[in-house]
């Protein structure tokens, strides 16, 4: 899966041709274990937490992240999606088909844990605040990342991070659970 | 970002235009559109800044404010036109009012006329989207939209599991007058676009002169086919036909084309009816066997919305208007 | 008026093709020979690789003066038609009022003396074309009216078609029809086929045209009087028609450009440019049609050219009006459709000598049209060039109206210059006047 912020774009025939593995597959079980911790930590306990994965690429990380805080904390963490296509500040510029959106509860005063696999210009997050205002006035929300990549066009910052990854623009920055790879896009068949 | 072309205008004038893979895309955008539906503010800023402008020179309020509200929903603005406040009174020609809409800068047209071809005839005076809300006895899209979410959610729920687009081994029988209705152009194509096989069940006099090309079969026998369908969509008989030269009166409509509790008995158990509405009983379905759930109507009703909002999203939310007069490169 | 030599083209005249000069003087040709030097002061139009043929008649021509002149004028209209090697136009009746007496008559042929080709008329069946009292035929004879019609509508009634008949055979008249049964026309907008079905437009049955000819056609072998049929648009007219000239019936046909080459599937569009009575039909009948015409079953291509100011047809195809122009393209798109199917001889014969004989334009009392391109003949002739091709642009059109169905077509064959009583009124595509 390629990075969302480009993924939204749906470039026709384009495919992400990987230069670098940056995390391995433990690497990334090893960083979500550490952010399952400073969640705990930071919220003092699991009390109002609510877990919401971003469509698309931030859900797996969502899904993974409310087992761990299960085994560790032995409480179940309510958990959901949220699709910002409706919300995009770029929809002019782009053709989306939004995914699924499915928060099981009203939001007001609950703390939200918003998880995506890569921060970088910070629209998305933008976008996906406006979204879950639609849902209930949290409390509070805080951001969790996989990769910070940097670039950020928004006074956004993330509470907390997998791995802080400089990039260039032209680079695209691919996570899953498997691990973290760094690339480009290149046309379908065509020399990366 | 650089959006490659020029931005070329997709229409909703037929079902044709959406193709099998389009109408499964709005059944899935209409998804999206439900889970909208059921929060407290079900309203999203997806098409903020974009004017859609309802054109109705045919009166349905009906339609109208399902498209209006479907167009809330997405935070556009929405802009009114409706015949009698129009200057068409005044002699007025139809390309002039479009230009005059047009001038005002709005990013979609939905049309509905009593002519056949209206909504065609506009893409040529404006360079807004248009949406067909029924022209004449041409199309109505948007209805045949409706009914395949709708048969689509009903199957969903029967079955369980995830809803499928894929209507195949479905057999529906469209009921009525074909010949005059816009309902029936549509919804043959959606449905077996779709993968359903379609009946039509009609007297002669109320068929299309020519069926050449028509994804459909013909019977004038309701009870030949009545026990193998999985829909029946009735269409509204216009009472104004009976007693002309296509059909002797209403009476022998209802004894041969009739939804008679007789025939409802035959049904298959978990038959589908269906109907555009507004129902007449006694003629299109008998009062007894018109009782199905008051849910089906206002789910049509809410469905109604939620496929207007899908085409409206799936047409404004790409490139808008273009911003620069069309040979000049928007980038350089 | 100067001399003019016509020079370096082929000339095509009663059946015969040669390579000739052809030099006019006054308005006549004075010398048809293989190489004729200008006279001193004569004008020279070239026509290498261009026929030199008769002018075009057209039997079928609606001028829309009076009553309608924001779509044409008789001097408009005679433009358009010089424009397309029109030497003489048979103006139809349908105007506002209709010509139905003298007074109407008078006024048309005069505007036509001062036009830029020979402007007939026809007369109108019944008064003010409504098919309930036959109009003073005899009246209108005496001016040297020979063609009547109610064009635009049929006669219905069959007891007043079969008294017009009888009277019109007296005056040594011809009536022509416009067969069209109402009852069964009612309501339609375009042909009745899988493409009206599709596109929910209500049709218009060949039956319509078919019924009202086929009772024509009984009254003609009933009466022994002559008869004419115009447009006809369906391949069971054909038939009609073919069986009724093999039994030796006094009647003759006529076809238009667009019904030989367009059909319903423009329709598709919701353009009302392709409106038109009888509508567009489908490949069958213009194949049939296109038969008909090569066979010689089919006497005369005749326009039906029917201008209409834009407002009127930007309407909804069902409040459009019917009608389309022909007369600046008719020869190219019939030259566009046929090539190959018959020879240019053929084709011009059918846009000639046939229609003025119909008309009774090729006697003295008519203006000799449609004869042959000889010493002494009058000097009514087009030079057409068959091997150019050319874009139809509806803003280069002399009609006053815009609704032509080929806007933006490339069409093989091009008029180059219309010579109308001697005068080139058309050269090089530019009309004169």
């Amino acid at each position: 899966m390629a990075e969302r912020e480009r993924e939204a774009t749906r470039p026709q025939g384009r495919v992400f041709h990987a230069r670098a593995e940056v995390m391995d597959e433990a690497g990334v079980a090893r960083a979500l274990r550490r952010i399952a911790h400073e969640i705990i930590e930071h919220n003092s306990g699991l009390g109002d937490v609510v877990v919401i994965g971003l469509q698309t690429g931030g859900a797996p990380l969502a899904t993974r992240l409310v087992e761990l805080l299960g085994e560790i904390e032995g409480v179940a963490v309510p958990y959901g999606t949220i699709d910002v296509a409706f919300y995009r500040d770029d929809i002019s510029l782009r053709r989306v088909l939004p995914e699924a959106t499915d928060i099981p509860l009203d939001l007001t005063g609950k703390t939200v844990v918003l998880v995506d696999d890569v921060l970088y210009t910070g629209r998305t997050v933008r976008a996906a605040l406006d979204a879950l205002a639609d849902h209930g006035r949290a409390r509070a929300v805080q951001l969790a990342v996989m990769v910070d990549r940097g670039h950020r066009e928004l006074p956004i910052r993330p509470d907390y991070v997998g791995k802080n990854l400089p990039t260039r623009r032209d680079e695209v920055v691919d996570v899953s659970l498997a691990g973290v790879a760094l690339g480009e896009l290149s046309e379908e068949g065509g020399a990366p | 970002m650089r959006v490659a072309g020029p931005p070329a205008r997709d229409h909703l004038l037929s079902v044709a235009d959406l193709g099998r893979e389009g109408i499964d895309e709005v059944m899935r955008l209409a998804d999206s559109f439900k889970e909208v539906s059921a929060r407290p503010i079900p309203k999203v800023p997806a098409l903020r800044g974009k004017t859609v402008a309802t054109l109705f020179f045919e009166a349905s309020t009906r339609t109208r404010l399902s498209f209006e509200t479907a167009a809330r929903r997405l935070s556009a603005d929405v802009m009114s036109f409706s015949a009698s406040t129009s200057s068409l009174e005044k002699g007025e020609s139809l390309r002039d009012t479009i230009e005059t809409i047009d001038a005002m800068g709005v990013d979609a047209m939905v049309v509905r006329h009593r002519s056949s071809g209206v909504p065609a005839q506009v893409t040529a005076w404006t360079s807004a989207v248009v949406l067909n809300a029924g022209d004449g006895q041409h199309e109505h899209p948007t209805q045949a939209l409706l009914d395949c979410y709708t048969i689509r959610e009903a199957l969903s729920e029967r079955g369980g599991g995830e809803p499928s687009s894929d209507l195949s081994g479905l057999r529906i029988g469209i009921v009525g007058d074909i010949r005059f209705s816009r309902v029936a152009r549509s919804n043959v194509l959606a449905f077996s676009l779709l993968g359903a096989e379609v009946t039509l069940v009609a007297p002669r006099t109320l068929l299309p002169s020519s069926l050449e090309g028509w994804p459909a079969q013909a019977t004038p026998e309701l009870d030949s086919v009545l026990e193998e369908l999985d829909v029946v969509y009735l269409l509204r008989i216009q009472t104004e036909r009976a007693g002309q030269v296509l059909l002797p009166d209403l009476d022998e409509y209802h004894s041969r084309f009739g939804l008679t509790r007789e025939r409802a008995a035959r049904l298959k158990p978990d038959a589908l009816i269906m109907h555009p509405g507004p129902m007449i009983r006694g003629v299109e379905i008998a009062p007894e066997a018109a009782e199905l759930p008051a849910s089906l109507v206002t789910r049509q009703v809410r469905n109604g919305v939620l496929v207007r909002s899908a085409v409206l999203f799936r047409l404004l939310a790409g490139p808008g208007r273009p911003a620069v007069p069309t040979g000049e490169d928007p980038v350089a | 008026m100067p001399e003019l030599l016509i020079r370096g083209g082929h000339v095509l005249s009663g059946g015969a093709e040669k390579r000739a000069d052809v030099l006019v003087s006054g308005d006549a040709v004075r010398a048809v020979a293989k190489s004729i030097d200008p006279p001193a002061g004569a004008k020279v139009l070239e026509a290498d690789g261009a026929v030199v043929a008769p002018g075009l008649v057209d039997l079928h021509t609606h001028l829309r003066q009076p009553g309608a002149e924001v779509a044409e004028t008789v001097e408009t209209g005679a433009r358009a038609a010089a424009l397309g090697g029109f030497t003489a136009v048979v103006a139809m009746p349908n105007t506002e009022p209709a010509i139905d007496d003298a007074s109407v008559a008078r006024d048309v042929l005069a505007l036509g003396e001062k036009a830029a080709c020979q402007v007939a008329v026809a007369g109108a069946i019944t008064l003010g074309r409504r098919g309930e009292r036959l109009a003073p035929l005899g009246e209108l004879a005496a001016l040297g009216i020979t063609l009547f019609t109610d064009d635009g509508a049929g006669v219905q009634d069959g007891s007043l078609m079969r008294q017009a008949l009888e009277y019109a055979s007296d005056l040594k008249v011809v009536l022509a029809q416009h067969c069209e049964d109402a009852s069964l026309a009612a309501g339609g907008h375009m042909h009745e086929g899988a493409w009206s079905s599709r596109l929910g437009i209500a049709g218009l049955s060949r039956l319509s045209e078919e019924v009202m000819l086929g009772r024509d056609i009984a009254l003609v072998r009933a009466l022994g009087t002559p008869m004419h049929f115009l447009h006809l648009s369906s391949a069971g007219s054909l038939a009609l028609v073919r069986r009724a000239k093999k039994e030796g019936l006094p009647v003759t046909a006529e076809v238009t450009p667009h019904h030989l080459f367009l059909t319903d599937a423009e329709v598709a569009s919701y353009d009302p440019v392709y409106k038109v009575n009888p509508p567009l039909r489908e490949e069958g009948d213009v194949e049939a049609l296109r038969r008909g015409l090569a066979e010689g079953v089919i006497d005369a291509v005749a326009t039906d050219h029917a201008p209409h100011p834009p407002e009127r047809k930007e309407r909804p195809f069902d409040e459009a009006p019917f009608g389309m122009l022909g007369l600046e393209t008719a020869l190219a798109v019939c030259w566009t459709a046929l090539e190959g199917r018959l020879s240019l001889g053929e084709l011009l014969a059918a846009f000639s000598a046939r229609p003025a004989r119909i008309a009774r334009l090729d006697g003295p009392a008519g203006g000799r049209q449609g004869g042959e391109v000889a010493a002494g003949a009058p000097a009514n002739l087009v030079v057409f060039d068959p091997s150019a091709s050319y874009l139809v642009d509806p803003g280069r059109l002399a009609s006053r109206s815009r609704n032509t169905p080929y806007a933006g077509r490339q069409l093989k064959g091009r008029v180059r210059h219309t010579i109308y009583e001697g005068e080139p009124v058309v050269i090089e595509g530019e009309a004169q006047r």
